[in-house]
C-alpha cells in the first residue's frame, strides 16, 4: 500500500516558495512561526540569519532590485512582524516586489491579545500592496501563490502573508493545486487604446524640443532597449529619476543625467523648455516637479504608466497610456519618425554655461577630503561596473551624481520613502542575488548607525562587500537645510559615531580609515582586495552642501548653485574631468 | 478637502462591487481614509451575484478628486468593479426612521403627517410613533423638517444606495465571474449576515 500525501502547513510554505523560484530567504524565528522554521531544515532553502527583521525585508527588497525577481523576508508574529514596517514601506514606494511572510498567533486566540499577538495585516494594511491573513492549513498554499503573483505582476509591490500558527501544525490530505491565478477584480496589465497611441506617436513626431523622462518603471518593465531605440531615432535628450539611473547608461550620447531637486540644474533647464515631455515609468514624484504651477509650462505631456493611478495625480497630461512600458513602445515605436533635432541638442549645450567649472569634481581638493571626490575614485576603480546601494542623505545623492551607472539595476537606493538604514542590509540582499558582482555600499554616518547591527549577519553568512562611510559627522542632509533654511542653527544634527573601522574589525572585517585624498585610491584597493568585507570611514569635510538644489516648493529653474567665488579656483584640477572617455552630445 | 481645478465640491455616489471577503470593508474604508476624504455614508449589502457584496459610498468632493479615486478603488485587489453614478439617470433612496414623542391631538397631526408624505407608521405606543421612509435625501431632510417641531426623539437613517433606471444600465452587477470561494483576507472579521 502506498503511502498517502500528507504535509503540515509549515511544509506547504517551503514547497509554494520553492515552487516558486525561492531559494533563500531573509527572516528571524520566533514561537509564532516556529513550525515553519522547523520544517525549513528540510528543503534547500538558504536562511540568512538577520539581526534586526527591517534588515530582512530590505535585504529582501535589495535582492529583488538587483535581480527582478521576488524577494523573501521571514519573521515571527508581534515585535517580528512590526520591526518589519519600514522596510515594507520603504518596498511599496518604490514598487519592489517582496513577500513578508509572518507567524501569527494561534486562530482561536486572535482577538484576544495573546502573547505576541499584533493585528498584522491591519497594521501593513495601507503599505502592503495586498496582504492575507490565512487561518486554515489548505489556505496556505493558494494564498502564497497568489501573493507571489500580486507582488510580482502589473506595478510591483510588498506583499505580506500572516499565518497563524495552528494552520502551520496542521496536517491535510488535499494536495494544493495551484494553476493561474484567479482574481476577477485583479487587472494589473492594462491596455492603451488605439487612438491614445495614435494621438502620442503625432506629438512626439511633431515635438520640436522633446526630452524623455526616464523613471524606474523602464527597469522593472525591462524596456531599457526600447527606450534608447526610441531616443536614438528620434533624438530625444533623456532626463533620468533618481531610480532611473542605470535604465540608460550614463555614458549614452543623449543622456543627460538626473533631473529634479538635485539633478544638473541644465537638465531642469532643458525640463522647462521643452515642448514635450515623454514620462516613461515615473510617477512625477515631488522631488522631480519642483513647484507643480511653474513645471514645464509650454510641454505637451505623455505619460507611460502602467498603474493609471499615476496619470494626473501631480501632473496634468494630454495623452496617457496605460500599460507595461514594454507593450505600450512595442506598438508606439514601428510610427515614431526619425528625426535630427540638432538644433534642440545644441542648445541643451547652451544651457551648461558655466557648470563644468562649478563642478566640485573640477576643483582642486586644497588638501580636503571632498565626498564628490571619494565617490567619484570609487566609480573610476570600480569601472563604474559595481552594484551600489545607498543610504539617505547628502552622501545618496552625491552617489547620483558622480557614481556614472552604465547597468540597469546597479544602483539601489531607497527613493520614495528616503529610509535610512537601508544601504547596508540592501548590499546584502543584493550580494545574495548577485554573487559575482562587486557591491559596495555608500552610506552616510547617521543611516549606517541604523542597521550596523546586519555587519554580524555579513560576518556570519562569510559575504564579501565593500563599505564606504562618508562620514562627515552630522546628519548632513538635514544639516543641509538648516544651513540653508534655519538660519544655521544644528539643531539635533552633529552626530557622534563609533570608530567604524574598529568596530568592523571586531565583527572579524576589515577597516580602515581614510581621512585624505591621497589615502584614496590605496584603501579602495585594498578593500576590493580583501576577501572580507571590508568597512572604510571616510572622514570627510563635515560642513560640504549638494549643489545644486531645488528648494522645496520653487521653481525648477530656480536652484541654488555652487557659490560663485567657489568656481574662481583653478578648474584644471590633476584629476581626469568626470566627462572624460564618453562621446558627450553636450 | 481642498476643491481641485475642475470644480465644485459636491456629494458624488460611488456603487463598488466587492469580493465578500473578511476584512474587504476596512481595505476600503482605509483607502478613504489615507487618501483624506471623509465619507458621508456608507451602505453594504449582498448584491445580485454569489460572493459578491454591493457598496454605495457617498463622499462630498470635486469631479477631479472623484475620478483619483474611482481609480484609487479599483486598484484594490479584491475590487471586482467601482463606479462614479453622481451622473448617471437613478434612483438614490434612503431609509429613515423617526421617533416622535406625542399623545393626543399632535398624535393624529403626525399620523396625518404620514400619509401626506408617504412615510408609514411602523410602530404605535402609549407615547410615541415610529415613522418610516423610503425616499431620496432630500425628501427625508424635508420629511425630518416638518417632524421636528413634534419632537424626534430618535432617529436612524441608512445612507443612501442607488440603482441607475432603464434596462441597460451602467450599473449591472459584474456577475458573469465565478463567484469567489477563497475565504481569506485581512483584519475585522465583522459578524453579520455577510463577511465584508
Ligand atoms: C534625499 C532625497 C533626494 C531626492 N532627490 C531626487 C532628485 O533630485 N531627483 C529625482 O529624480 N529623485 C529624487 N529623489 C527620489 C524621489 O523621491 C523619487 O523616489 C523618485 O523620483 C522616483 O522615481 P520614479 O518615479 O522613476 O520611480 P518610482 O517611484 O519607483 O515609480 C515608478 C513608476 O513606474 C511605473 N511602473 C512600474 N512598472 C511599470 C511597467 N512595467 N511599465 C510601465 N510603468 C511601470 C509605476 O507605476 C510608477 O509610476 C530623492 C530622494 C531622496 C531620499
Ligand atoms: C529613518 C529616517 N529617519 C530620519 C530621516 C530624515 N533624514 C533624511 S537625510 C538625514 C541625514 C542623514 O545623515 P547621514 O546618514 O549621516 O548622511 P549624510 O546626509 O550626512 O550624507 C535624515 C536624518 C530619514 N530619511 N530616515
Ligand atoms: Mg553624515
Amino acid at each position: 500500500m502506498t503511502k498517502r500525501w500528507r504535509r503540515t502547513g509549515a511544509q506547504l510554505i517551503w514547497e509554494t516558495l520553492l515552487g516558486e523560484g525561492v531559494h533563500t530567504v531573509f527572516g528571524y524565528p520566533g514561537g509564532a512561526i516556529l513550525p515553519a522554521y522547523d520544517a525549513m531544515l528540510d528543503y534547500p532553502i538558504r536562511h540568512i540569519l538577520v539581526r534586526h527583521e527591517q534588515g530582512a525585508t530590505h535585504m529582501a527588497d535589495g535582492y529583488s532590485r538587483a535581480s527582478g525577481e521576488v524577494g523573501v523576508a521571514v519573521a515571527t508574529s508581534g515585535p517580528g512582524a512590526t520591526n518589519m514596517v519600514t522596510g515594507i514601506a520603504t518596498a511599496m514606494l518604490d514598487s519592489s516586489p517582496i513577500v513578508c511572510v509572518t507567524g501569527q498567533v494561534g486562530s482561536a486566540l486572535i482577538g484576544t491579545d495573546a502573547f505576541q499577538e499584533t493585528d498584522v495585516t491591519g497594521v501593513t494594511l495601507p503599505i502592503t500592496k495586498h496582504n492575507y491573513l490565512v487561518t486554515e492549513v489548505d489556505e496556505i498554499a493558494p494564498a502564497l501563490h497568489e501573493a507571489f503573483y500580486v507582488a510580482r505582476s502589473g506595478r510591483p509591490g510588498p506583499v505580506l502573508v500572516d499565518i497563524t500558527k495552528d494552520a502551520q501544525q496542521a496536517f491535510t490530505q488535499r494536495r494544493p493545486r495551484l494553476g493561474k491565478v484567479d482574481l476577477p477584480g485583479y487587472r494589473p496589465e492594462p491596455r492603451p487604446p488605439e487612438s491614445e497611441l495614435q494621438s502620442a506617436a503625432e506629438l512626439i513626431n511633431r515635438a520640436e524640443r522633446p526630452v524623455i523622462l526616464a523613471g524606474h518603471g523602464i527597469l522593472i518593465s525591462g524596456a531599457m532597449g526600447q527606450v534608447r531605440e526610441l531616443a536614438e531615432r528620434a533624438r530625444i535628450p533623456i532626463a533620468m529619476t533618481l531610480l532611473g539611473i542605470g535604465a540608460i547608461p550614463a555614458n549614452h550620447s543623449l543622456n543627460m543625467g538626473m533631473m529634479g531637486m538635485h539633478g544638473e540644474s541644465w537638465v531642469n533647464q532643458a525640463i522647462q523648455e521643452a515642448d514635450l515631455l515623454l514620462a516613461l515609468g515615473m510617477r512625477f514624484d515631488d522631488r522631480v516637479t519642483g513647484s507643480l504651477k511653474t513645471y514645464a509650462p509650454n510641454a505637451a505631456k505623455i505619460h507611460i504608466d502602467i498603474d493609471p493611478a499615476e496619470f494626473n495625480k501631480n501632473v496634468r497630461v494630454d495623452v496617457a497610456l496605460a500599460g507595461d512600458l514594454s507593450a505600450v513602445l512595442a506598438h508606439l515605436l514601428p510610427v515614431i519618425e526619425a528625426r535630427d533635432r540638432s538644433e534642440w541638442l545644441g542648445s541643451i549645450r547652451g544651457f551648461k554655461g558655466d557648470t563644468a567649472v562649478r563642478d566640485i569634481q573640477n576643483l582642486p581638493d586644497m588638501g580636503k577630503l571632498y565626498a564628490a571626490h571619494v565617490i567619484h575614485d570609487i566609480w573610476r576603480m570600480t569601472g563604474g561596473r559595481a552594484i551600489v546601494t545607498t543610504d539617505v542623505g547628502q552622501h545618496q545623492m552625491w552617489e547620483a551624481q558622480y557614481y556614472r551607472h552604465n547597468e540597469p539595476r546597479s544602483l539601489i537606493t531607497s527613493g520614495g520613502l528616503g529610509t535610512m538604514g537601508f544601504a547596508l542590509p540592501a548590499a546584502v540582499g543584493a550580494k545574495v542575488a548577485r554573487p559575482d558582482d562587486e557591491v559596495w555600499v555608500i552610506a552616510g554616518d547617521g543611516g549606517f548607525q541604523m542597521t550596523m547591527c546586519e555587519l554580524a549577519t555579513i560576518a556570519q553568512e562569510r559575504l564579501k562587500l565593500n563599505v564606504a562611510i562618508i562620514n562627515n559627522g552630522y546628519l548632513g542632509m538635514v544639516r543641509q537645510w538648516q544651513e540653508f533654511f534655519y538660519d544655521r542653527r544644528y539643531a539635533g544634527t552633529p552626530i557622534l559615531s563609533p570608530d567604524f573601522a574598529a568596530l568592523a574589525r571586531s565583527f572579524g572585517l576589515g577597516g580602515e580609515v581614510v581621512k585624505t585624498r591621497q589615502e584614496v585610491e590605496g584603501a579602495v584597493e585594498r578593500a576590493r582586495a580583501d576577501e572580507r568585507t571590508v568597512v572604510l570611514d571616510f572622514q570627510v569635510e563635515k560642513e560640504d552642501t549638494v549643489y545644486p538644489m531645488v528648494p522645496t516648493g520653487a521653481r525648477l529653474q530656480d536652484m541654488i548653485r555652487r557659490p560663485g567665488q567657489e568656481a574662481d579656483g583653478d578648474p584644471e584640477s590633476e584629476e581626469e574631468p568626470v566627462a572624460a572617455g564618453r562621446t558627450v552630445e553636450w | 478637502m481642498t476643491p481641485g481645478p475642475d470644480g465644485r465640491i459636491r456629494p458624488h455616489i460611488f456603487v463598488v462591487w466587492v469580493e465578500d471577503l473578511p476584512g474587504v470593508l476596512n481595505r476600503v474604508t482605509s483607502l478613504f481614509r489615507r487618501r483624506g476624504f471623509n465619507i458621508e455614508s456608507l451602505s453594504v449589502g449582498p448584491a445580485r451575484a454569489p460572493g459578491v457584496s454591493r457598496m454605495t459610498i457617498v463622499v462630498r468632493t470635486d469631479a477631479t478628486t472623484a475620478r483619483r479615486m474611482l481609480v484609487q478603488l479599483s486598484r484594490l485587489v479584491n475590487v471586482l468593479r467601482a463606479d462614479d453614478i453622481t451622473n448617471e439617470p437613478a434612483i438614490h433612496h434612503e431609509l429613515a426612521m423617526f421617533k416622535i414623542q406625542a399623545t393626543g391631538e399632535e398624535r393624529t397631526q403626525v399620523i396625518q403627517l404620514a400619509g401626506a408624505t408617504g412615510a408609514r407608521l411602523v410602530d404605535i405606543a402609549p407615547e410615541s410613533v415610529v415613522l418610516e421612509a423610503t425616499a431620496s435625501p432630500q425628501k427625508i431632510d424635508g420629511l425630518a423638517e416638518v417632524l421636528r417641531p413634534y419632537g424626534i426623539v430618535e432617529q436612524v437613517r441608512t445612507g443612501l444606495v442607488g440603482m441607475a433606471r432603464g434596462a441597460a444600465s451602467v450599473m449591472t452587477d459584474p456577475d458573469a465571474r465565478k463567484p469567489p470561494k477563497r475565504r481569506r483576507a485581512s483584519s475585522d472579521e465583522s459578524g453579520g449576515s455577510h463577511s465584508v
